[in-house]
């Protein structure tokens, strides 16, 4: 029983955090929401030389072989940073989608992904936009029963601009017989099922880091801004405000750190770990949110100040792989029907032995 | 990372699980907060000792099992699965046990540890002054240096256990010329001592769970001093963070509480609404967070990490929780949730209404949580002092 991550994974995460400050600072952000697509090749190609797409990749195909543990630390750092480059689809979902498909499909994209080189967009059962597709290199097209390989192109894509610039969304159709089969039935649903636990774990992780930020911008807002002759932050109105976002976070992290141990071993509950993990960090960015718009108050509220981005990431990832909602009824229905095992030792699998 | 445990860490479990099914009183005991329920606690305390349960995490010497702290976490679920009793003797084996063995001599763990161990001596709080509450550091009760002896005047109050208890641990002022945190020492006081005098206070549900104690020249040996004189604001210090941060609310108790919730509710589900079956999914997810997060405490610990400012995240999240698990019972519950434990409609209704008087004070002792909030501020978040 142990909770620390790896050394090397610690260092990873550094790794990509100082490259995401020095290279990813907010007005990169904003110079991004400016250009056709939102997405820079050349960004993504730094990434990849930090093994961020590769991450999920075996090594064989020129990835890393690690696993979602490593992953959420990631996805953590791309949060706090509001990345907008496609690392959940790609890097969390569709990687291991391949990976586990194996074959033609795997040998064909794997090494790309992982080379920075390939970007591939994911379309899921029950999700009803598709982020990324227009500089998607192939479409991982997913219904119920049925898993496709569709050239972007040969898809009916219609572009839903959202409230988040950084957001590329599109609702996708594909004709019956468009692109390439590669799973269908059981084996398809399963497969689907396992990407979206994907997608929302790296959503929920990414929410942490957003989190982060968010408490970050108001702590040093409060901590400068003076009115009655003292930093804001030394009242205990705005003291207790942010406290509570601590509280929150801090309550998130080890749901979203278990949700990864749970994914990466497929553990049975997965699913249901995923959900807390989702519903409670995409809470707590929501309240962040909103408690670090108050702290700045009106200069929070302008387009020039920079909150306002980290606000609409909060917003957008926690509608990402399923809002808070859906995976709150998730838990409702394990807890209140499905009667999982729940009570003192239930928590790790000690109540079976 | 690895969350498993390992084979010795379950048969372990099930090693105490055995011996609590085999030991654990059938019929609940009286109220600690009673004369009665207080000698039968202790009683109780004396077979977990026997059974070598009494404190696992503490050396086998001071009458310990010698266990690790996930350990201990695994004995406390298996403690509160088993509905066993409360534990008299918090304050000591939970509090001042750990306080003892950081900064205790040799001598003072060998005096004050076994007889806690087997609640021959059970321990009371003497924090709280009548002007020294959310604001501690203006304790004003003296402890006065008078060759090997200190004596002890002054008033503490809202002593938790301290209208049974046999001992007391607080803070005193020893340097009669200081002030706030500095000149303050940590002294241990037999509560028999001559001078003492122990007025019990009842609470808000009727019972002497904490006295007013007043010391008129009470004399105690230098050697009841736990650490150096002047430095005892660092050794109460500690002592709150294991209250606030690990051992005195271990996860089991919130797990157990929201089981019994989800167990109520899923007995009404056709009569509970949506809104209210929510909010009791909410519940037991939190208790599960906090379980989460006490592990990955608890793995930082074992790696030597300490337990700091973030107690007080830990602080206010127990409490907030335990309440709100029983404010949802009683929604639940209805018209029915007036009643008290003797009412003849109310079976199953008392216990929520009892632990709802006892979850309210959680916001308060062991530090409000509005000073909480202000450590998290300052010391986590490095917002200005106010």
């Amino acid at each position: 029983m142990d909770f620390r991550f790896e050394d090397e994974h610690r260092l990873l995460q550094e790794t990509l955090a100082t490259f995401l400050e020095k290279e990813h600072p907010p007005a990169r952000v904003r110079a991004l929401w400016e250009t056709a697509t939102g997405r820079s090749r050349e960004l993504w190609a730094r990434l990849a030389e930090i093994g961020v797409p590769g991450l999920l990749v075996p090594e064989e195909h020129g990835g890393l072989g690690l696993d979602e543990v490593a992953m959420v630390l990631l996805q953590e750092e791309c949060g706090r940073a509001a990345l907008a480059e496609p690392v959940i689809s790609t890097a969390a979902v569709a990687a291991p989608l391949l990976r586990e498909l194996g074959g033609s499909a795997a040998a064909r994209w794997l090494p790309a992904v992982a080379a920075g080189e390939a970007i591939v967009a994911v379309a899921l059962p029950g999700l009803p936009f598709v982020s990324d597709l227009h500089v998607a290199d192939l479409l991982l097209f997913g219904e119920r029963g049925r898993l496709r390989a569709i050239a972007p192109g040969a898809a009916r894509a219609t572009a839903q601009p959202a409230n988040d610039p950084s957001r590329r969304l599109f609702s996708v159709e594909a004709d019956p017989d468009a692109g390439e089969e590669l799973a269908r039935g059981e084996q398809a649903d399963r497969l689907l099922a396992d990407a979206f636990a994907r997608g929302a774990l790296a959503a929920a992780a990414q929410l942490v880091g957003v989190c982060r930020r968010l408490l970050d911008l108001a702590v040093s807002h409060a901590s400068q801004r003076e009115q009655f002759g003292r930093p804001i932050g030394a009242f205990q109105a705005v003291k207790h405000m942010l406290a509570d976002v601590a509280v929150k976070l801090e309550y998130a992290r080890p749901q979203v750190y278990r949700a990864a141990w749970s994914v990466a071993r497929a553990a049975p509950l997965r699913d249901l770990h995923v959900s807390m993990a989702k519903d409670a960090a995409g809470q707590a960015a929501l309240f962040a949110a909103r408690r670090a718009l108050q702290v700045h108050g009106a200069i929070g509220y302008t387009w020039e100040h920079d909150l306002h981005i980290f606000m609409r990431r909060a917003w957008s990832l926690e509608r990402a792989y399923g809002r808070s909602r859906l995976h709150h009824d998730r838990m409702v229905r394990a807890v209140m029907e499905e009667g999982v095992p729940i009570g003192p030792g239930a928590t790790f699998g000690g109540e079976s032995s | 990372m690895d969350l498993r445990y390992t084979d010795a860490q379950r048969a372990f479990r099930a090693e105490v699980r055995a011996w609590l099914e085999a030991h654990v009183p059938r019929e609940p005991l009286p109220s600690f907060d009673t004369r009665d329920g207080f000698e039968a606690h202790r009683q109780w305390e004396r077979t977990l000792c026997d059974g070598g349960y009494a404190m696992v995490v503490w050396p086998v010497e001071y009458g310990g099992r010698g266990c690790d702290l996930v350990e201990w976490l695994i004995f406390e679920e298996e403690y509160y699965r088993a509905g066993a009793p409360r534990r008299v003797n918090q304050n000591g084996i939970f509090l001042l046990g750990p306080t003892i063995m950081e900064f205790g001599t040799p001598e003072q763990k060998a005096r004050f540890l076994p007889p806690m161990a087997r609640s021959d001596e059970v321990w009371a709080q003497g924090w709280s002054e009548p002007n020294a509450g959310s604001d501690m550091a203006n304790i004003q009760a003296t402890a006065i240096r008078d060759g090997d002896h200190y004596v002890i005047n002054g008033q503490k109050t809202w002593a938790s256990r301290g209208a049974f208890a046999d001992w007391l641990f607080g803070l005193f002022r020893s340097d009669p010329g200081s002030t706030r945190h500095r000149g303050l020492t940590f002294v241990l006081v037999p509560l028999d001592a001559p001078g003492v005098t122990v007025r019990p206070i009842a609470q808000l549900d009727g019972e002497t769970g904490f006295a007013e104690v007043f010391f008129d020249d009470v004399r105690v040996p230098v050697e009841n001093r736990l650490g150096p004189e002047g430095e005892g604001w660092k050794v109460a210090m500690a002592t709150a963070g294991f209250e606030r941060g690990l051992m005195l609310r271990s996860p089991a108790r919130f797990q157990a509480t929201a089981r019994r919730l989800v167990e109520l509710a899923r007995a009404r589900a056709d009569r509970v609404p949506a809104a209210l079956r929510d909010e009791v999914v909410r519940c037991w997810r939190d208790a599960e967070a906090y379980t989460l997060e006490t592990y990955r405490t608890v793995s930082r610990l074992l790696a030597g990490g300490r337990i700091g400012a973030e107690a007080s995240l830990n602080k206010i999240f127990w409490s907030e929780l335990d309440l709100r698990m029983h404010e949802t019972a009683l929604e639940i519950l209805g018209d029915l949730a007036e009643l008290s434990r003797e009412a003849p409609a109310a079976e199953g209704v008392g216990e929520w209404l009892d632990g709802y008087l006892f979850a309210l004070s959680g916001p308060i002792y062991a530090g409000t949580n509005e000073i909480q909030r202000n450590v998290i501020a300052e010391r986590i978040l490095g917002l200005p002092r106010g």
